[in-house]
C-alpha cells in the first residue's frame, strides 16, 4: 500500500479476484507483500482492525480450550470420589484453566477490542507501529500455543497459576510443564509489552484534532491505564520467570530454601506482577460497559471526569496492595496493616464507578438489549464480587479465608461476572460495527440468561464451600466427610458442576448466535447507527474501510458523534435530532483527505515471532535448536529495521471501495 | 481540512508528521521501553539485595570484587555516554563521518567493558564463585549478566548503525535514529551506576 489517492465513493470498482500486484523492491530482503483477498493476507497484514479480529478469533478459541478445562474440574467434583482425572492430570487441569483463562483469553481479548477501537475512538487511521502490533498478535498466538504444546509433550505446567515456589523446582515438578509454562508466557509477555508501548503512543500522539485527552472515550481512557499497567508490571514477571527459568534450566539456587533462599521472593515478584494484572484484566471491561451504559439509557455517562479518575486511581493504588494475596504468609504486623488498609483503600475509586453507572442509568430512557443486559450484569455481579473482596481485605478474616473455595468465589465473580461479561457486553454492542450484522437479540437473550444463572449457581455456592472449609485446588470429596443439612458440601459441589454446564449451555449459544447471524439469510444488514451511539467509531462505514476515515474529523465535544445528531435547545435544554447517522457520515465524506499514507504489509513480524517459540523450544530440549531460534531473531530484526514501514513506491492506484464486506480492497496497478 | 491528514503519523517513515504532543511516535515509545525496563532492573536488583549475603560455603562479595578494576571499567563505560552524545550531535549537523567515527568508538569503548565483565566474571570463577556456588553467585550472575547483555545488544545496534549510515540504509529520520539508540545507552550506562554503587561500593 502506498497512497491512496482519492478514497472511495467516486472510484470505479474493480470486480472478480484479486488484482496481482507488483510490489516495488523494498529496502529489505524479501519483496513486500501485496494487497490480496487470499488467506495469505491474514499472515502479513499490518491493520489494526484486522489484528483486532485476529485476536479475538484466537482469544475465544483460548476461552473454549479454558472453558473445557473448567468443565473437567467440575465434572470431577460433580459426585463423591471424583474418577474424571487422577491427581496429576487435576494439578495440570486447574493449573492451565487459569493461565489460558487469564493470559491466553481475558488479556488478548481486551486486545482485541483495544486493536479494533482504539484509533477508531481517537479518530486516527491506524496504530502508531503497526508491524509491532501484527508482531504482538503472532507472539500472543505462538506463544499460547507453545504453552498448550506442553500437553502432548510430557504434561502441561501443574504448579497452580500463580506457581509458588520451592513447589515449582524440578524436585517437586520433574515433567517440562513448567518449562512451557515460563517460556510460553515470557514470549505471551513480549506481546503485552509491545502491545502497551503501541496503544500507549497511538493514544497519547495519534488523536484527531480536538480529542483532548478529557474528550476520549472512556473505553480508550481505560485502555491506556492498562497499557501503563502492562508497562510496568511485565517486566516484573519477565524477571520472576527468568529466575525459575534459571534455577529448573540451569540449577541456579533462587528458590531454594536448602540453600538458603527465600521462598517469598517468588511470592512478592509473582504478586507486584500479579495485583496490576488483576486491574488489567477488569478495566478493559470497565471501559465497554461506561460506553454502553450512557448508549442505552439515553444519557451522558454521569460524571465522565470523576470515571476517568477513578480508572487512572484504580491503576496507581493498584501497585501497592500487592501483599494482600500473602497475609497468610507471615509478613509481619506492619505490612499486613499497611497492605489490608491500601486494599480496602482501593474499593473507593471502583465504587465510585460502580455509583457512576448507576447514576447513568437513573431517569434514564433505559432499553434492555443484550449488550445492556449483559453490562448491567456487570455491575451486580462486579459489586458483588468487589464486597467479598472487602472482607479479604481484613486480614484476619482472609487468613481464614485463604486457599479455600471462598477465594475461587470471590473471583470467579470479578472476573466472570466483572471481565467476562463486560467482554460478551462489547461483542454483542460492536458486533454490527465490526461485521455489518447484528447479533441476534432472541438468542442473545437466552444467552445472557442462561450465563447469568449458570454463573451464580456455579460460583455462588463457593461462598459456602469455601467458608466451610474447603480448600482450593482439592482433588477428591467423600462423602464421609461432607457434612449435613444445609452445609453439605456434596449438595453445593453439585450445585456448581450443575451450574457450570448451564454456563456451557450459555457460551455454546453465542457461538449458536454468530453462526445463525452470518449463515441465515433471515438476518437483515444492520443499519449504520443501530444504536444511536455516541461515540467516534460508530462515524465512519461499518466496517470502517481500511484507512478508517476519509476525513479525521476535528473534535469538539465528548461524544463527539452524538453532538454532530443532536442539537440541544439552549433554554429548554430538549435534546431534538438534527442529523442522521448517513447524513452526518456522508458530510464527513464530502471532502475526503487527499493521500492517505496507509502502512504497509510485511513478513517481518510474524517472522520474528515465530523465532521465539524455536528458542523456547530449544532451550528444553536442545541447544542446537535454541541456536536456530536465536539466529533467526538476529536475523529477522535486521530484515525489520531495514523495511520502511510504508512503501516507498506510488505504485497503486485509489482502492476500489470493494462491496463494503470485510474483504481487503483490491488493488489495480496504475500501469 | 488542511491539517487532518498529518495528524495520524505511523511507525519510522514519516518522521515529519505532527503528534499530538509534539514528541514523535519513535521517541515516546523508547521512553516507554525505557520506563519499562526499569521494572527489569528493580526486580533484578533487588533480587541481588534480598541474596548479597548469602553466600553458603562460597567467597563473600568484597573478597572477591577488585575494585579498581571495575571502577576503571566503569569508568570506561560512562565515557562511551560522552562519545554517544558526540555521535547524536554529528548526527544531527547530518556529518556522516563524524557521527560513524563516534559511534564505532562508543561501541569500542561498550566492548572494553564486556570484555572486562567477561575478565572477571573468569576471575571470580576461578576463585569459586559459580553461577550455582551460592545464591550470592546466582544473584550476583544474573543482574550483572542481564547489564551485560544489555551493552552487548547495545554494541550490536551501534554496529549496525554504523554498516547501515554507510549504506545509507536507514529508513526515516537519521538523527533520531542515532538518538534513540544513544537513550538506550544512556539508560544502560545509568543502570550500572546504581548497579556499581549497590553492588561494588556499599559493603555488605
Amino acid at each position: 500500500m502506498a497512497i491512496i489517492e482519492r478514497p472511495s465513493s467516486e472510484v470505479a470498482v474493480v470486480g472478480g479476484a484479486s488484482v496481482g500486484v507488483k510490489p516495488s523492491e523494498a529496502l529489505g530482503v524479501f519483496k513486500r507483500p501485496a494487497a490480496s483477498t487470499s488467506w495469505r493476507d491474514w499472515l502479513v497484514t499490518v491493520d489494526h482492525k484486522k489484528l483486532g479480529i485476529m485476536y479475538g478469533v484466537a482469544a475465544f478459541f483460548f476461552f473454549i480450550v479454558g472453558g473445557v478445562e473448567a468443565l473437567l474440574i467440575r465434572l470431577q467434583l460433580i459426585a463423591p470420589n471424583g474418577k474424571v482425572l487422577n491427581a496429576d492430570q487435576y494439578n495440570q487441569m486447574f493449573t492451565m484453566h487459569a493461565t489460558t483463562m487469564v493470559f491466553l483469553f481475558v488479556m488478548p481479548m481486551a486486545a482485541a477490542f483495544a486493536n479494533y477501537f482504539v484509533p477508531l475512538q481517537i479518530g486516527a487511521r491506524d496504530v502508531a507501529f503497526p508491524r509491532i502490533n501484527a508482531f504482538g498478535f503472532w507472539c500472543f498466538l505462538f506463544g499460547g500455543i507453545f504453552l498448550n504444546s506442553a500437553w502432548f509433550l510430557g504434561g502441561a505446567a501443574d504448579g497452580g497459576w500463580f506457581m509458588y515456589a520451592p513447589n515449582s523446582s524440578t524436585l517437586f515438578s520433574p515433567s517440562h510443564g513448567i518449562d512451557f509454562w515460563t517460556m510460553g508466557l515470557q514470549i505471551t509477555g513480549i506481546a503485552s509489552l509491545t502491545g502497551a508501548i503501541n496503544l500507549i503512543v497511538t493514544i497519547l500522539n495519534m488523536r484527531a484534532p480536538g480529542m483532548k485527552l478529557m474528550r476520549m472515550p472512556i473505553f480508550t481512557w481505560m485502555v491506556l491505564v492498562v497499557q501503563f499497567l502492562l508497562l510496568f508490571a511485565i517486566p516484573v514477571i519477565t524477571v520472576a520467570l527468568f529466575l525459575l527459568t534459571f534455577q529448573r534450566s540451569f540449577d541456579a539456587t533462587f528458590f531454594d530454601v536448602a540453600s538458603g533462599a527465600d521462598p517469598l521472593l517468588w511470592q512478592h515478584l509473582f504478586w507486584i506482577f500479579g495485583h496490576p494484572e488483576v486491574y488489567i484484566l477488569i478495566l478493559p471491561s470497565f471501559g465497554i460497559v461506561s460506553e454502553i451504559l450512557p448508549v442505552f439509557s439515553k444519557k451522558p455517562l454521569f460524571g465522565y471526569p470523576i470515571v476517568a479518575m477513578s480508572g487512572a486511581a484504580i491503576g496507581f493504588v493498584g501497585w501497592g496492595v500487592w501483599a494482600h494475596h500473602m497475609f497468610a504468609s507471615g509478613l509481619g504486623p506492619v505490612s499486613v496493616t499497611v497492605f489490608s488498609m491500601a486494599t480496602m483503600a482501593i474499593a473507593v475509586p471502583t465504587g465510585v464507578k460502580i455509583v457512576n453507572w448507576v447514576m447513568t442509568m437513573w431517569g434514564g430512557k433505559l432499553s434492555f438489549t443484550v449488550p445492556m443486559l449483559f453490562s448491567i450484569a456487570l455491575v451486580v455481579q462486579f459489586t458483588i464480587g468487589g464486597l467479598s473482596g472487602v472482607t479479604h481485605a481484613v486480614a484476619p478474616s482472609d487468613t481464614q479465608q485463604t486457599d479455600t473455595y471462598y477465594i475461587v468465589a470471590h473471583f470467579h465473580y470479578v472476573l466472570f461476572g466483572g471481565a467476562i461479561f463486560g467482554l460478551f457486553a462489547g461483542f454483542y454492542y460492536w458486533w454490527p460495527k465490526m461485521f455489518r450484522k447484528q447479533l441476534s437479540e432472541g438468542i442473545g437473550r437466552w444467552n445472557f440468561w442462561l450465563m447469568v444463572v449458570g454463573m451464580n449457581l456455579t460460583f455462588g455456592p463457593m461462598h459456602i464451600l469455601g467458608l466451610q472449609g474447603q480448600p482450593r485446588r482439592m482433588q477428591v470429596w467423600t462423602e464421609a466427610r461432607a457434612g449435613e443439612g444445609f452445609f453439605n458440601l456434596g449438595f453445593w459441589n453439585r450445585v456448581s458442576s450443575i451450574g457450570s454446564l448451564l454456563l456451557a449451555v450459555g457460551v455454546l449459544l453465542f457461538i449458536i448466535n454468530v453462526v445463525y447471524t452470518h449463515k441465515s439469510k433471515k438476518v437483515a444488514i444492520a443499519p449504520l447507527d443501530p444504536w444511536d451511539a455516541r461515540t467516534l467509531e460508530w462515524m465512519t462505514d461499518s466496517p470502517p474501510k481500511e484507512h478508517n476515515f476519509d476525513t479525521i474529523p476535528t473534535i469538539n465535544n465528548l461524544d463527539e458523534f452524538f453532538h454532530r445528531k443532536y442539537a440541544q435547545d439552549a433554554n429548554t435544554h430538549e435534546l431534538t435530532q438534527v442529523a442522521t447517522a448517513e447524513e452526518v457520515l456522508a458530510e464527513m465524506n464530502a471532502h475526503p483527505d487527499e493521500h492517505i499514507h496507509m502502512p504497509s504489509r510485511s513478513y517481518w513480524p510474524i517472522l520474528l515471532a515465530l523465532a521465539l517459540p524455536i528458542i523456547g523450544y530449544g532451550l528444553i530440549y536442545n541447544r542446537v535448536i535454541l541456536a536456530v531460534g536465536a539466529a533467526m531473531v538476529v536475523l529477522t530484526m535486521f530484515g525489520w529495521s531495514m523495511e520502511p514501514s510504508t512503501s516507498p513506491d506510488d505504485d497503486f492506484d485509489p482502492p476500489a471501495p470493494g462491496d463494503g464486506g470485510g474483504h481487503t480492497k483490491e488493488l489495480a496497478p496504475l500501469g | 481540512m488542511a491539517d487532518s491528514a498529518i495528524a495520524h503519523g505511523h511507525d519510522a517513515g514519516h518522521g515529519a508528521h505532527v503528534t499530538s504532543t509534539g514528541l514523535s511516535n519513535n521517541k515516546m515509545a523508547m521512553w516507554m521501553f525505557l520506563g519499562s525496563e526499569c521494572l527489569l532492573f528493580g526486580g533484578l536488583i533487588s533480587t541481588y539485595m534480598l541474596y548479597k549475603g548469602r553466600v553458603n560455603s562460597g567467597p563473600q562479595p568484597d573478597q572477591i570484587f577488585d575494585i579498581p578494576f571495575t571502577s576503571v571499567s566503569s569508568f570506561v563505560l560512562l565515557m562511551s555516554s560522552l562519545t554517544m552524545v558526540l555521535a547524536v550531535s554529528a548526527a544531527q549537523r547530518k556529518d556522516d563521518r563524524n557521527t560513524n567515527l563516534w559511534l564505532t568508538i562508543t561501541a569500542l569503548l561498550g566492548a572494553t567493558f564486556v570484555g572486562g565483565q567477561v575478565y572477571e566474571f573468569t576471575a571470580f570463577y576461578r576463585e569459586g564463585l559459580g553461577f550455582t556456588t551460592s545464591l550470592f553467585g546466582s544473584s550476583f550472575y544474573t543482574l550483572t549478566g542481564f547489564h551485560g547483555v544489555h551493552v552487548t545488544v547495545g554494541i550490536i545496534m551501534l554496529m549496525a548503525l554504523v554498516g547501515m549510515i554507510s549504506r545509507d540504509r536507514i529508513p526515516g529520520n537519521k538523527a533520531e535514529t542515532v538518538e534513540l539508540i544513544g537513550l538506550y545507552w544512556h539508560f544502560v550506562d545509568i543502570v550500572w551506576i546504581v548497579i556499581f554503587t549497590l553492588v561494588y561500593l556499599i559493603p555488605t
